[in-house]
């Protein structure tokens, strides 16, 4: 079919100055022809000439990060775990202790990209602090930040230790230091956040971190071997391969909306370099959401299904044979997935909101035999 | 001699009196720099970063935008984003992009035709700048055809209409006293919309320029500089311009009117906005004609050779096709911006010479004539000149 041309439609859409204008179009003629090669039609054609490369392959981050500059990097941070200095109290309580520090820390979150982050110890997210349930916790926090800032834990703990203004020790000056102790109830993957006010700006600027306390299988006979194989360093856990991830989001210009998505800080970092898995080793990834200004995040597996523990406060999957699961901010959960007998290769996985994957929260399993 | 020789010593002598404060500037300067006395103002701000992109082009390949940078300190480009999404780049030449520095960045995009495209330039430092594309379209690329259909362009909406309005001269020619009075306020009236026109065009296109050029302060200087050279060269034999002299003038002041309407007109064209281009024709062709008949109007009391009329038709309309040409495919908003200033002076130029020219000619004997034909006339140019305008989608 013969395109329109877009003369005519111009003046069919105004229908203005009627006869007098279609005679003078026909006077116009050489030079919207001249410049209208490709007609409306055209425009199709041309997307899938616009680059030799499929579009997957143009649509990243330009670039490395360096993450030694950084201080950490994405791919160990996944199972990094700080399970703190342990002994054994007076009552047989097993006592962990934790020091965290607020620096103010430049940091790379793309490619060539800087970010003024506020962090614990020096990383975005912080360590992620591993117990077990109904272990003493006891954290020292020291604030060598240029801002008052305090830790509030999830978890259950006395009004005191709550690591809000106001109550207890309240907000921790610039240089001071403060003891928060709980024991670690109830188990779960939970996280740690600054609660110092304007509480938007503590948490995007970065102070935030996972801490997880897995379940102790001799309070939960009825299912002792799943709380068995999420306990760490048990036989029944080193089956598996764990993983931490916290969804987060860089607002870069101080507008209010995040310039850059990413799991564990930085840009599309594992999409660039996928995370390896063997395939017949099941798969368990505690995911938590600290995505400042987007009221809910997300995580979408591709061909593949998880089952999926809201808060890891269960045992049991709250969800079972799910490929999308979404959380607001502070939500988590555990998934665990099999790749059991899969066909290896890189399965993907992103947030499902179209946005945050294509501003850096995409990611690969690299699935190996 | 002895004595000439006194003075040319002491003339000598005199130069360096210049030099004594220059001396001490450097050396005021050197101090500013090595103590830096304003630290205890606190003066620890942030280098400022600015990006202004200068051009665009969309092709086969994707999109290329031309981008100075335009802070106080050089800037280094990290990362970019398209609708949304960081995209592969590569800039040209790479690096960090000192104050003023240019740089072409090449983004292999899928874009899409006839929609629009928002682009998000980031720097190291998470600054972003944003660039619309308002209607995506390929970017006319110069070849002999193209250069050609664009010289066309120019020609309908610069000469032709021009020539139609010198056409009128042989009517004009049969108006009594009190027409030409009317006529010749028409024209000043209509010179009074394009200057303010003008003015207003080139404004809008210095706020697109890099800060840094002043370029709205350059709009207000050229205008005033090219007034006052054209003013003085116009009366350079004592007398202010008349008749013929005038309307050359005139052509003038409207070429480089029209050399900015060129430059509007193929710049929307190259970046997509003139899908209206029927009617952008229409309107300039009509907007025009009436400068054509301001220029006979100035001749009406004396005979001209058919010839000066060609060359006033070809000063007022072909730099229409000069403007085309470098808006389509050399544009630069800092440019434009001092043409159309150079154009807003000269329009002055014409209507104040113009004005004294009927003052002196017509005035003095019919006072009355002033107030009704010349009012009227001046009204009757502005009110032509906005309901032509109303035609005009840019």
């Amino acid at each position: 079919m013969k395109p329109i041309n877009p003369l005519r439609r111009a003046l069919l859409r105004n229908g203005l100055l009627g006869g007098a204008g279609l005679l003078l179009s026909q006077i116009a003629r050489p030079f919207v022809a001249g410049q209208a090669e490709t007609p409306a039609a055209g425009g199709n054609t041309h997307g899938t000439d616009a680059h030799g490369m499929d579009a997957h392959g143009a649509m990243t981050t330009v670039g490395e990060v360096d993450h030694e500059r950084n201080g950490f990097d994405p791919h160990t941070l996944l199972t990094d775990w700080d399970t703190g200095r342990i002994s054994i109290l007076e009552n047989g309580q097993t006592l962990r202790e934790f020091q965290l520090t607020a620096i103010d820390k430049e940091i790379e979150i793309a490619p060539g990209l800087f970010f003024p982050a506020w962090t614990y110890n020096g990383r975005v997210p912080g360590p992620t602090l591993r117990v077990t349930e109904g272990d003493r916790v006891r954290v020292t926090f020291v604030n060598g930040g240029s801002h008052p800032h305090t830790i509030h834990f999830h978890g259950i703990h006395s009004a005191r230790m709550d690591g809000v203004p106001g109550v207890g020790a309240g907000m921790i000056a610039p240089g001071q230091s403060t003891v928060y102790e709980f024991d670690a109830f109830p188990f779960g993957t939970h996280l740690y956040h600054c609660h110092a006010i304007p509480l938007k700006r503590h948490i995007h600027k970065g102070l935030y971190g996972s801490f997880i306390i897995d379940p102790d299988p001799a309070k939960h006979p009825e299912a002792a071997d799943v709380a068995e194989s999420r306990l760490l360093g048990s036989a029944a856990n080193r089956r598996w391969q764990e993983m931490v991830m916290v969804m987060n989001g860089f607002d870069t210009n101080f507008d209010e909306e995040n310039e850059v998505y990413a799991v564990n800080t930085v840009a599309h970092a594992y999409s660039h370099k996928p995370i390896p898995v063997a395939r017949d080793r099941p798969v368990r990834v505690y995911l938590s959401n600290l995505t400042e200004f987007d009221p809910v995040n997300s995580f979408h597996l591709h061909g593949n299904f998880f089952d999926y523990y809201d808060h890891g406060t269960t045992l049991q999957p709250t969800s079972t044979t799910v490929d999308t699961i979404m959380q607001c901010q502070a939500q988590r959960g555990i998934l665990e997935i099999s790749f059991a007998g899969f066909e290896p290769g890189s399965y993907m996985f992103h947030a499902h909101q179209s946005e945050f994957p294509e501003l850096g929260w995409m990611s690969f399993f690299e699935v190996m035999e | 001699m002895s004595s000439d020789a006194a003075v040319g010593g002491a003339r000598r002598l005199d130069i360096l009196w210049a030099l004594v404060p220059l001396v001490l500037l450097a050396g005021l300067l050197s101090l500013f720099l090595a103590t830096d006395p304003l630290a205890p103002l606190g003066v620890s701000a942030p280098p400022v970063e600015r990006l202004t992109v200068e051009r665009t082009r969309l092709d086969d390949s994707g999109i290329t935008l031309w981008v100075r940078a335009d802070g106080s300190e050089p800037l280094s480009i990290a990362q970019v984003q398209v609708d949304g999404a960081f995209w592969q780049f590569s800039q040209d030449p790479p690096g960090r992009l000192g104050r003023l520095a240019t740089a072409a960045l090449h983004i292999p995009y899928p874009w899409v035709q006839d929609e629009a495209h928002f682009i998000t330039v980031l720097s190291s430092t998470g600054a972003t700048f944003e660039h619309e594309i308002e209607v995506a379209t390929a970017t006319p690329q110069p070849t002999f055809a193209r250069v050609l259909a664009y010289a066309l362009l120019g020609i309908y909406v610069g000469v032709v209409p021009v020539a139609l309005g010198l056409l009128f001269y042989p009517w004009l020619r049969t108006a009594g006293r009190r027409g030409v009075h009317f006529l010749l306020a028409l024209t000043i009236g209509l010179l009074a919309f394009l200057l303010v026109d003008t003015l207003e065009e080139g404004l809008e296109l210095a706020a697109g320029a890099a800060g840094a050029f002043q370029a709205s302060a350059t709009v207000w200087l050229a205008a005033a500089l090219s007034f006052l050279i054209l003013v003085a060269v116009g009366r350079r034999h004592g007398a202010a311009p008349a008749g013929l002299a005038l309307a050359w003038f005139l052509a003038l002041g409207i070429g480089l009117h029209n050399l900015g309407e060129g430059l509007a007109i193929g710049a929307a064209f190259a970046i997509g906005q003139a899908a209206l281009g029927s009617f952008l024709v229409i309107g300039f062709t009509l907007h025009n004609l009436t400068e054509g008949i301001g220029i006979a109007a100035t001749l009406t009391r004396q005979r001209a050779p058919l010839l000066a009329f060609v060359g006033l038709a070809a000063l007022a309309g072909l730099p229409a096709v000069a403007g085309t040409w470098i808006g389509a495919f050399a544009f630069a908003p800092h440019w434009a911006a001092l043409f159309l200033g150079i154009g807003a002076g000269a329009i002055l130029q014409v209507m104040v010479e113009l004005g004294a020219y009927l003052a002196r000619k017509f005035v003095p004997n019919d006072s009355r004539g002033f107030s009704a034909a010349t009012l009227g006339g001046f009204a009757s140019g502005l009110a032509i000149m906005y309901v032509t305008g109303l035609l005009l989608p840019v």
